[in-house]
């Protein structure tokens, strides 16, 4: 047998991006790759897999997950109580691991393969954590994974955005990306974690931050220029201002609004597949956990959902993508940059928490969390996170995450897509949970569910194309990896009734397999291949990174640490997989 | 009720953890197969007869089995961790984590008791006639909580941190606790017949705390509510005169705490 090469025979297909829904055919995958046909030798070396009945949709991706890096460990250090319970042990081919809500990297990229998921991306690296990060992207088994930096809040992008010197702050982003070895720009309640240093937040998009005197309107706004700049593999990813508190759904919605002028322009060096449908992404925002950001009212008394507001924004609108941070209910614990936001849920819950600041970049905070169904505003909550799913009439528009571990694990998914796919397991949780939430959103209202496609470009496709990395991943055409992954779910006779059923199939995968390989077959974990690291090496005009140089290194004394030891070595990164953005020559034509 | 003995063979090195000495697990065993049992001693997987003779039978539920073990076993842990149902006497004393997590049936132990007796204790009765060690009834490590049901009586003294986290169940000492007694507690009992050093009910926000004796030192956040005689704490009721707290004000601003301690013995607080 020929490692990489394999035929899955008579599967019902999923494959969104070539308008593929349920048609049984054949997957071929040479020396894993994705091709049309497998012949002569090939074919009779190939692996078979006999699909019959089963579903067979590309290897799953996350575009939003928070799973490697200093907050990540932060949280796996103050929860021992998510450990010494959750007790994975070894296996000839696996390395033993613990914990439920923060599992250790090891088990992270073993959960993650046996539910289908292949690639996933870490959405927050505070750029002095960055080793850290990769550190844990290093020895996290299978997953390909890259990393979105985090700028919101960083001294240089907010004295260039305000000086109006956008090609300076492409400058610094560019060099940031190669020097960090990210992939994309996070912003994190922008120029308001700033404030935070002072005990202070930002309330609205036009307040100015103290010293220097930005505002959140001109961050984002800024932002996505530098990131259209460069045209950078994904669009901005944005965690809005006032997350978490009653009534934000309208600083969101503004926020939203805000980079509806950038255009949108990609400039990657890759190879495009010619799918049926364009991979390359529309939007200019890509909005983190909405549900967060989605609350309504104006206070806790008064207390109800707020994603109508973001849902009728998003459906008229065609430059936004929403991932929506579910929450299924139990133990969570929640990390973000946004340290204020987890002060916030200190002073609400009394829960053990931490606060960080990372010195001129940005701020993070670590908080233990327990959503609870007798809990209104957790009830709500949950409904939020679906509403805004079900409610969106553009699946193309939206990715299904849980913000993993903030409204709960990855591990979670599954319940998420039962949820989605049928009304009647969505009323039995109704009946389980305070009324509110039945009384303070719309979520009762919908019938929708979801079908086997749609929740194809929930978790794969979209997040994929959302991204910029739908050339290779997120799509079964010729030409793409070799990620696939098959579910025991026969559509023929797929019954959205049958809710534990519906769980059960997305908890384990009938089959992973990644670049061709099987790594989980039926919950077990079969190889651990290692995975890739994504980044962007982006360029900016020479001339105009010198002069951003000197200034990097004049106030490079503010650091604790020297400038020599800023980079990321290349010695951290697991197996380099750059995609070049912007390159050199394009970038003089820039001036 | 059917009987089965534990024998100690001697004296135990490195401590044993022996969460099989349960009448759930033991229960419709055969005394071969009770024997065949396997414990933990360090990095060794060893059989339960490496450490005890085994004599008598199991019933054929847990409810109908009592397990005795005859003898000091300080070294063994987890003993009666987790059961449901039955009865475990240990006529000497016992080692950690006796009774953890323990959700019906009863554990008497005669002699002394080590640390995490009853942690996160459900349901059903633990006796310590002798003293028990830290963490009683308490939360495990990183976890804010502890006992919610079940009633621990220790006759003698307690140490540190007895009833952390508790939000449910009673705990009765006849003897005297030491730092940090009712930690964090949000519901509850714990009646303490003797002293207590310092840090009770810290950070508290539901439940009662008892002090007969004296508190040596008094948490800061609490409140004086008035001297009451002869108060009732749930079921108990206290005799003599007692000041009543309410607290812990350094975390909550509205804690439901409740902290009675004997007027004769803090006459300086």
């Amino acid at each position: 047998m020929m490692p990489g090469t394999m035929v899955i025979r008579n599967g019902y297909v999923f494959d969104p991006l070539n308008e593929i829904d349920g048609e049984i055919k054949d997957i071929f995958i040479k020396d894993g790759k994705i091709v049309d046909d497998l012949k002569g030798s090939s074919l009779r070396d190939a692996k078979v897999i006999d699909a019959k009945g089963k579903t067979v949709m590309p290897g799953g991706v996350d575009s939003h997950s928070h799973v490697a890096g200093a907050k990540v460990n932060g949280g796996r250090m103050m929860c021992p109580e998510d450990r010494y319970k959750w007790v994975t042990k070894k296996t000839d081919i696996t390395h033993s691991g613990s914990g439920n809500t923060v599992p250790s990297v090891y088990v992270q990229g073993y959960d993650y393969a046996k539910m289908g998921y292949t690639t996933v991306f870490e959405a927050a690296i505070p750029p002095m954590e960055a080793r850290h990060t990769h550190e844990e992207i290093r020895n996290t088994p299978i997953l390909d994974m890259g990393g979105y930096l985090v700028l919101g809040n960083n001294w240089f992008i907010m004295r260039y955005l305000k000086e109006g010197n956008i090609e300076k702050a492409a400058a610094y982003t560019a060099w940031m990306m190669r020097t960090h070895k990210a992939y994309g720009i996070k912003c994190v309640n922008p120029a308001g974690v700033e404030n935070w240093g002072w005990g202070q937040n930002v309330s609205s998009l036009d307040e100015p931050n103290i010293h220097f005197g930005i505002t959140p309107r001109e961050v984002i706004h800024g932002l996505a220029e530098v990131n259209e700049m460069l045209g950078m593999p994904m669009s901005l990813h944005l965690h809005a201002n006032n997350l978490g508190h009653p009534g934000c759904w309208e600083t969101t919605r503004d926020s939203l609004e805000v980079t509806r002028d950038v255009k949108v322009k990609c400039k990657m060096d890759v190879e495009w597949q010619k799918t049926k449908i364009d991979p390359q992404r529309k939007q200019s925002v890509y909005m983190a956990h909405a549900q967060f950001n989605s609350f309504g009212g104006t206070s806790w008394g008064d207390f109800e959902s707020g994603a109508k507001g973001i849902i009728d924004y998003v459906n008229k609108t065609d430059h936004v993508v929403i991932d929506n941070g579910a929450v299924p209910f139990g133990p969570a614990t929640v990390m973000t940059g946004d340290g204020p936001a987890i002060h916030h849920l200190y002073k609400l819950t009394g829960n053990k928490w931490s606060n960080k600041d990372i010195e001129l970049e940005c701020g993070s905070g670590i908080l233990s969390f327990n959503y609870l169904k007798a809990n209104p505003v957790h009830s709500v909550e949950w409904a939020i996170g679906l509403e805004l799913l079900l409610l969106v009439n553009d699946p193309w528009k939206t990715i299904m995450t849980t913000d993993h571990p903030n409204g709960g694990p990855f591990t979670k998914y599954p319940q998420v897509i039962t949820w989605l796919m049928s009304k009647k397991a969505r009323d039995a949780t109704f009946a389980q949970c305070h009324k509110w939430a039945q009384d303070r959103s719309s979520l009762g209202g919908t019938d929708r569910e979801m079908t086997l496609n749609d929740i194809a470009i929930l978790t794969r496709a979209n997040p994929a194309k959302t991204v910029g990395i739908a050339h290779r991943k997120g799509h079964l055409g010729a030409g793409a990896d070799g990620d696939v992954t098959i579910y025991d779910f026969d559509p023929a006779t797929f019954d959205a009734n049958d809710y534990t059923k519906i769980i059960r199939g997305f908890q384990n995968a009938a089959y992973t397999i990644k670049d061709g390989g099987v790594v989980a077959q039926d919950g077990q974990i079969l190889s651990v291949p290692q995975g890739r690291t994504f980044f962007s090496e982006a360029h900016m005009d020479d001339g105009i990174e010198k002069e951003m140089l000197k200034d990097v290194k004049q106030w490079f004394k503010y650091y604790t640490l020297g400038f020599a030891n800023y980079p990321v070595p290349d010695k951290y990164i697991r197996n380099p997989s750059p995609v070049q953005v912007n390159k050199p020559l394009e970038a003089i034509v820039v001036r | 009720m059917t009987e089965i003995i534990l024998r100690p063979k001697g004296s135990i090195d490195i401590m044993v953890e022996a969460e099989v000495i349960n009448p759930d697990i033991f229960a419709g065993k055969t005394t071969s197969e009770i024997e065949e049992m396997i414990v933990w001693q360090g990095a060794k997987q060893l059989a339960l007869s490496e450490f005890f003779d085994v004599e008598g039978s199991a019933g054929s539920a847990a409810a109908d089995t009592k397990i005795i073990v005859q003898g000091d076993v300080p070294r063994v842990k987890h003993i009666g961790h987790g059961m449901n149902a039955g009865e475990i006497v240990v006529e000497g004393s016992a080692g950690m984590h006796v009774g953890s997590e323990m959700t019906g049936g009863s554990i008497l132990v005669k002699g002394d008791a080590g640390s995490w007796a009853g942690m996160e204790m459900k349901g059903g009765t633990l006796h310590i006639i002798g003293n028990a060690g830290d963490h009683v009834g308490c939360a495990y490590r990183g976890s804010w909580r502890g006992m919610n049901g079940g009633k621990i009586i220790i006759d003698g003294n307690a140490r540190s941190q007895l009833g952390g986290g508790m939000s449910g169940g009673e705990i009765h000492v006849g003897g005297s606790v030491e730092n940090f007694a009712g930690i964090r507690m949000n519901n509850g009992l714990i009646v303490v017949k003797g002293d207590a050093i310092r840090g009770v009910g810290a950070q508290m926000s539901g439940g009662i705390f008892v002090v007969s004796g004296k508190i040596k030192q008094l948490s800061p956040g609490f409140e004086y509510a008035g001297t009451e005689k002869n108060p009732k704490a749930g079921e108990t009721v206290l005799s003599g005169e007692f000041m009543k707290f309410t607290g812990d004000y350094a975390i909550s601003k509205s804690p439901k705490g409740i902290l009675y301690a004997s007027k004769d013995a803090n006459e300086e607080v």
